[in-house]
């Protein structure tokens, strides 16, 4: 065999095996929700973040526009700090818009979910939002159920 | 009776001595690998044929294992699912089986069987037929130039085997699942882009497959180099090459495994 | 004799528990033939392989062109040794590579020649060896005989100041045996180098040495020029010389009397 056909086999193998790598980041794995990390970043507090994990999405109406970047937890509020990472296109969330942790079908993964406020400022790089609404946890639901049935009888 | 005891003690203690020199040669070896390797990098030829030999030749297998085994994962992932009717979750199963595990492992293993025995062979021959002594007298390292050419282009071949493997594996397990089982075409796509993770689960295969490279090219041509010269000596070689890059495969998947994701 | 290009001291080497040479002086000069004769299994080939390196003794020195060769680093072991050829029994050409490239493979390795030199230089190489027209020919078509003469080409690619033949003469037919004889002699004579020619095959390796060592258990039993070896009156060397079954080296592989064994009763004696 000579040089040519060589090279060229070799070349054409190192291309498959790059190729199959792009596809299985492109098409088969999660490369493309990195994209451009220029979004902007607001912070939110929780009571109870539920089964919340970094890079878990964040959603308006059900649309993906951000993503959470940060998870930690304040020792002087007793509360879970979240940030997240809005697109920069969307940058126009009226400062009292509220997020709510929720899920996605019955058993599915947890993300947050913004609710668009009325005020005319907008929401920019480091703002809180004040309004939230914890995850859902199934035993304290059981467990208020409970309480309401015991009060009613 | 004390002399049969004594002699089983006295053969235990040579095997030991045995094992552990070889495994010190083994390091030696490698150590004159990677010093080979600088000067190899001045004659890329000589990396190209082995890219070819070693990738190339070993491509069709993997490609055709690839494809039957992403297949079957799909049908199986589809009977086992569908009882909680969560078919649609077959192409997570599906794509992270294969990146994480059988993609990195399946590759090596067929690598080892395919192109590590006939590396052994090859270099196993070459020192039969004093084609290695032949380039020392003529002042040629043949460690440079017939080693670490060879062991480079098994660790560059094999996460790009790994990842052709993968690849084809996931496209085998679609054919399945939407031409065949009638899922959506559209869901497949997105329950695996929406649950694989690009570093933890692709990245870590490949960081696997890596390693599984290193390993055992290393054995392959070792194997080679240190093999007794002789048409016998050869077949125990190459034996060797396969029994132990196998084991070792499997052995340093559960320690990489239990690094990677045992959180 | 002329000046004196290897010097071998008190050398002792084993391999394995085995003794293979105890105590070896030699002096191999400069120009000319020098013979290593002896039975298989006295060492030819690794006394040609402690010479150049390869393998390093137990005790005493060996110098080559001055040079104490088992205390160079490797880099000048490495430029010793370009000065060296070696022809293996099996000529241990690259299978990988034509005739060609394997003439051209130490000038490529070694010098920075222009393809046309390299490519005049082969075919002079091939031409002194009779082998110009199989140049393209792959190691695997050739003959045994010819794959030693290519071979041969290939160790005189760089001009050394000595070539070692490994039993070149071994399981060749007359006709290659009668060429390979007359090029090691003209090969000699042409490039006035040193030759070492290490063999067991008696009438030829006499026709052409100038000196003869003959060694046998660890150690040289004789030396001098081919006449003083044929007119020597050591019967282990005349036994040697003339092929005879028995005599200081017995035709019994050292066992109890026949009766003793036969009456022994069963099994072996390892048993």
């Amino acid at each position: 065999m000579n040089t040519r056909t060589l090279e060229l086999l070799v070349g054409l193998f190192v291309a498959a095996g790059l190729v199959a790598l792009f596809m299985l980041a492109m098409t088969a794995s999660n490369l493309a929700s990195y994209g451009g990390d220029d979004g902007y970043v607001i912070k939110a507090h929780f009571d109870n973040i539920g089964g919340l994990k970094v890079r878990s999405p964040v959603a308006a109406s059900g649309v993906r526009i951000g993503r959470v970047t940060d998870i930690s937890y304040d020792l002087e509020g007793f509360e879970a700090i979240v940030s997240m990472s809005i697109d920069p296109q969307y940058n126009s969330f009226p400062v009292d818009s509220s997020a709510s942790i929720l899920t996605s079908g019955l058993l599915g993964e947890q993300y947050i979910g913004l609710e668009p406020g009325a005020e005319e400022e907008f929401l920019v790089a480091g703002s809180v939002i004040d309004i939230t609404q914890s995850a859902l946890v199934l035993e304290q639901i059981i467990g208020q159920f409970l309480y309401s049935k015991a009060d009613e009888e | 009776m004390v002399d049969i005891l004594l002699d089983r003690i006295q053969g235990l203690g040579r095997g030991t001595l045995a094992a552990v020199s070889r495994l010190g040669r083994a390091n030696v070896f490698l150590l004159e690998v990677f010093a080979g390797l600088s000067g190899m990098l001045t004659r890329p030829g000589l990396l190209i044929k082995q890219l070819f030999s070693v990738g190339v030749q070993t491509l069709i297998i993997i490609v055709v294992a690839g494809l039957f085994v992403g297949m079957v994962m799909a049908l199986q992932a589809y009977y086992a699912l569908v009882d909680f009717g969560a078919e649609d979750s077959l192409s997570v199963m599906v794509v992270l089986s294969l990146l994480r595990e059988l993609g990195p492992v399946i590759t090596a293993l067929l690598f080892a069987g395919r192109a590590g025995s006939a590396l052994t062979a090859e270099i196993g021959l070459m020192k039969a037929t004093e084609q290695l002594s032949g380039m020392e007298m003529m002042a040629v390292n043949p460690i440079e130039r017939v080693i670490a050419p060879r062991f480079l282009a098994g660790m560059i071949s094999m996460p790009l085997l790994a990842a052709i493997f993968s690849a084809v594996g996931v496209m085998g397990g679609y054919l399945v699942a939407v031409e065949l089982l009638g899922l959506d075409a559209g869901a497949f796509w997105s329950q695996a882009q929406a649950k694989v993770e690009l570093f933890e689960d692709l990245g870590n295969g490949m960081i696997k497959s890596l390693v599984f490279g290193f390993v055992v090219s290393w054995i392959a041509v070792f194997e080679g180099y240190d093999c007794i010269p002789t048409s016998e000596g050869l077949g125990q070689a190459t034996t060797r090459t396969v029994v132990y890059g196998s084991l070792a495969i499997l052995v340093l998947d559960f320690v990489l495994t239990a690094l990677m994701f045992g959180k | 004799m002329s000046e004196t290009l290897i010097k071998i001291r008190g050398l002792k080497f084993s391999r394995g528990g085995r003794v293979i040479f105890d105590n070896v002086d030699m002096d191999i000069p400069r120009t000319g033939i020098t013979a290593i004769m002896g039975p298989s299994g006295t060492g030819k080939t690794t006394l040609l392989k402690l010479i150049g390196g390869q393998l390093r003794p137990d005790a005493g020195t060996i110098e080559v062109d001055g040079q104490n060769i088992h205390q160079l680093k490797t880099k000048d072991l490495y430029a010793l040794r370009k000065r060296m050829g070696m022809l293996f029994q099996s000529g241990a050409l690259l299978t990988d590579l034509s005739v060609f490239e394997n003439v051209a493979y130490p000038i490529r390795e070694h010098t920075k020649l222009n393809e046309r030199m390299v490519r005049q230089l082969v075919l002079l190489k091939l031409n002194a060896v009779g082998l110009r027209g199989a140049m393209d020919l792959s190691p695997a078509e050739l003959s045994g005989g010819m794959a030693r003469r290519v071979a041969m080409a290939r160790a005189i690619a760089l001009d050394p100041m000595m070539i070692m033949y490994d039993e070149p003469f071994t399981g060749q037919d007359p006709i290659s045996m009668g060429v390979l004889v007359k090029l090691i002699k003209s090969l000699n004579d042409a490039l006035n180098v040193c030759s070492i020619v290490v063999s067991h095959d008696v009438y030829e390796t006499m026709s052409i040495a100038n000196y003869v060592y003959i060694i046998s258990a660890g150690t040289v039993v004789e030396h001098g020029s081919p006449d003083e070896i044929r007119n020597s009156h050591s019967e282990w060397t005349r036994q040697f010389m003339e092929g005879l079954a028995d005599g200081p080296v017995p035709f019994h592989f050292d066992a109890p009397p026949l009766l003793d064994d036969l009456f022994a009763g069963s099994g072996t004696r390892r048993g």
